[in-house]
Formats: structure tokens, sequence, C-alpha cells
């Protein structure tokens, strides 16, 4: 049962991954946009090659909360072009494999995208990256997990509203204020001059706990969601 | 698993069922009734054409058997199950074609049907890609990419994405559109044998010529509901014509 279920969700990453070489046009969108929010945000923020208090943690965030709900719309956009989400329904499968499946292709590109993401706000804005790397990978992974978990339900469900494209920020980033708070706090003790990791240490607790929360409701909503 | 695929032969399995019936079949939008009262029944072997002005419900009606949609009133059952009762399992008895074609334009013929034969979990996946692109006579263009093909070639892949996993049902919406006679003629003859082979077609169309003498029976939609059929009329046209202004 469970085998069936990777299988399948294996089978859909495979699917998009292989369109997403084919074209890169996510992934190189995502990436240009991201580059572009941190420049922006770099020659506002970092005065005499000093960043204010707090910034790169924020700024961080931003350009994942947005890259993200990019990729988001665009991936099932290809999906919407020639109607092949109805196609993935009707398939014998658990639908909620497919869920998992579009939910781990996104998340691959969007770690591709902090590859050079984090690697950049770390240059401009002076933060530690590698001080304390564990522990900022585990915020990145969990708060990243909790923003595309919602999304994915999100961009699912809008795939054939003619609004979706304004929809689905209006819906996705007040629901995801939590994964983005427990992001920019537990970032922001990491980039301190002196790190607070039992401040991170509390705020990845608490993106585990929305992680948990938001992916049960994600797999247990999605195909009634998907059917109506 | 019952008789091995060969291409023209529908596989039997626990799911499977040989009678279609629709039964007070009712779909609502808000306030907005897009389906009522529709009641009929189909058999293996038989081919029923939807038929009906724009937003008369054929589609509404296609996603409803396709287990894509629910029902507001009535049900659909499936050999006597409903979708419900039968769960996942049945939708591995349904094929659909529909407008859009369900085919990403990025990979390549056999990539398409390789990943659709991989996600209904059917065995033997590569023979039963090699048969179905020799049927859609895309022998040598099965590594083309699909965004490269023609309407009737690309319909010719989807027909068969619809049949890759030999369905007792075929739901096929608008198939005829976009396409010149000779794909016409090669679509109906797909169809023929199908229903040969033990499939119940439905289908949605605007193509009253090129089905007439093809379907087995007429479901006539008006604004949503069910038109009785006309009587005799020298052809599915006039029928048509007399269902739709009655």
């Amino acid at each position: 049962m469970m085998r069936a279920f990777f299988r399948v969700a294996w089978i859909v990453v495979k699917k998009d991954l292989t369109v997403e070489v084919r074209s890169l046009e996510i992934l190189s969108t995502t990436i240009f946009f991201a580059v572009t929010v941190v420049l922006m945000f770099s020659f506002g923020l970092v005065v005499d090659g000093r960043p204010l208090n707090d910034v790169a943690a924020a700024i961080l965030w931003v350009a994942i909360a947005f890259s993200g709900t990019l990729a988001l719309g665009r991936t099932f956009e290809r999906e919407r072009h020639n109607d092949t989400l109805r196609a993935l329904l009707l398939a014998p499968a658990d639908r909620p494999a497919l869920y998992v499946g579009k939910l781990a292709g996104i998340l691959l590109l969007l770690a591709l995208v902090q590859v050079v993401l984090v690697p950049l706000v770390g240059l401009l804005f002076d933060a530690p990256i590698f001080e304390h790397g564990f522990h900022l990978l585990a915020l990145l992974a969990g708060g990243t997990l909790g923003f595309t978990a919602v999304g994915t339900l999100f961009a699912a469900m809008l795939v054939r509203a003619r609004s979706r494209d304004v929809l689905l920020p209006i819906m996705l980033y007040p629901m995801t204020v939590p994964v983005m708070i427990a992001g920019v706090r537990g970032t922001a003790a990491l980039f301190q001059p002196t790190p607070n990791l039992e401040v991170t240490q509390f705020w990845i607790a608490l993106l585990v706990f929305f992680d948990v929360v938001f992916v049960t409701l994600a797999l247990w909503t999605f195909d009634p969601v998907m059917t109506d | 698993m019952g008789k091995p695929h060969d291409g023209g032969t529908v596989m039997t399995t626990q799911a499977d069922f040989e009678r279609l019936a629709v039964i007070d079949l009712a779909r609502h939008y808000g306030r907005r009734k897009a389906l009522s009262q529709v009641n009929f029944l189909c058999d293996a072997g038989e081919i029923i054409g939807l038929l009906g002005h724009n937003g008369a419900g054929k589609s509404t009606l296609l996603n409803i058997l396709a287990t894509l949609l629910g029902a507001s009133r009535g049900r659909v059952e499936y050999g006597g199950r409903t979708a419900a009762a039968a769960g996942a399992d049945i939708r591995a008895r349904i094929g659909m074609l529909g407008h859009d074609l369900f085919l990403y334009p990025e990979l390549t013929a056999r990539e398409n049907l390789v990943f659709f034969g991989q996600l209904y979990g059917l065995s033997d996946v590569a023979a039963r890609v090699e048969s179905a692109l020799h049927r859609a006579g895309l022998g040598d263009r099965a590594d083309d990419f699909v965004s490269g093909f023609s309407r009737g070639m690309r319909q010719r892949v989807a027909l068969e994405r619809a049949l890759l996993h030999a369905p007792r049902l075929l739901l096929l919406d608008e198939p005829f559109t976009g396409l010149d006679q000779a794909s016409n003629r090669a679509l109906v003859e797909r169809l023929r044998e199908c229903q040969q082979a033990g499939c119940i077609v439905v289908l949605a169309t605007h193509d009253l010529d090129i089905v007439d003498g093809v379907l087995s029976r007429s479901v006539f939609l008006h604004n949503g509901r069910q038109v009785g059929e006309p009587g005799p009329g020298t052809g599915l046209r006039d029928r048509y014509q007399k269902a739709m202004s009655a």
C-alpha cells in the first residue's frame, strides 16, 4: 500500500523534473526573481557596507515566499495548459500520492533556488550562513515545507479559477504567516553576532509542528477538494 | 486480471462492469442547474452520443461519469455500484479524452504514454506503449516531442493514452474538433474497434454528420435537461433539430 503510494509520487516527481530539465522555465524565472528581490533590498538596506539589524533574515524569507509563490503558480499553470491535472486525477492512484508528488517536485525546485539565494544573502548582508549550518538548514527545510504544503494544495484547487494568480497569494500568505514568522525569528536569532541557539531550536520545533499539521490537513483534504 | 491486453480487448477485473446506469442525475452550481433529471442506460458494446447546444451540460455529465465531479442529486452506477462504493478501482476502468487532450507537450509521445501507463500501474508498459504507438500510426515519430505534432497526431496519441489501460468506459469530449476528414475516418474506425471489443463509449459532439450511423443511441440535452427521443427522422441532424425545437 505505502509502496504503491510512494511509487505514484515518484512517477509524478520524475515527470515534473523531466519537463523542467527540458525547459528550465520555472527554475530560471524563480532564481532570477529571487536574486532580483535580494539585490533590490540590498541597495536600500545596506548602508556603508553594514546591513540594518535582523534585516538579512527577513529578506531571505521574503525572497523564499515570493519565489515560492511564483514556482507554485507556474508549476500548476503547466498542468492547466492541456488539462493534464484532470488526467492525473482520473488515474486509479491515491490522490494524496499525486499531491505528494507535486509537493516534492516544487520542494526540489525551491531547494535549488535556495542554493543560490542563501549564499547571496550571506554575501550581501554579511550573514554568518555557515556558522550554524545545520540549524539554518533545518529552518529552511521546515519553513519551505510548511509554505509549500499549503501552497501546493491551494494552487491545485485554483487551477481552473479565472483569477488564480490573484487568489493564490491572497489565500496563501495569511495561512502561512505562522511559518514565515517562525522562519524569520529563528533565522534572525541565528544571524546575531552571538547566535541564540535556544531560540532557534524553539522556532525549529514550532516549524516541525506546523509542517505536521499542514501536511496532514493537505493530505486529508486533497481528494475531496479536487473532486468538487 | 482477465484477458491480456492486445489493443482491442477490454480487460476484465474485479471492478469491471458491463452496464452504466445514469439515474435521476442532477448537478447544480449554486442556483444554476447545469444538469437536471438525466436518466439513461448503456451496455457494453454501445456508443452513446451526448448531443446538445453549447452549455447544455454535456461536459458536466462526462465529468460526473469520469468521477471527476460529484452529483448534486441522483447517481451513476457502474455495474450496480456507485463510484463512491467502488473507490479508486473504478477509475482503472474509465478512459477519457478531453477537449484539451491531456498530454504534456514537453514530453515525447512515448514518454507521455509511458508516464500514464506507469501511473495506472500497468504491467508490461513498454510493450503496451509500443503497440499503442503503432496503432496511432506514430511508430516513427514516437520519440518526437508532442509540441511538434499536428492536431490530428496529438489527437491520436491522446486517444491511445485514454485506451492504454483497456478501459470498459471510454468518455470523449468533442473528439472530432479540428480534425481533417482522414483523421475523422480513422477515429470513427477506432471507435468501432472499441465497440466490438466491448467498450461502452460515451461521446459528446456537435459533429452530427460524422457520428450519424456510428451511434447506437443518442441522449439529447437542452439547457441541462434531457429531451425525449424525437421519433423517426431522415437522419441524426434532423432528429437533433426536432429534439432541440420541441
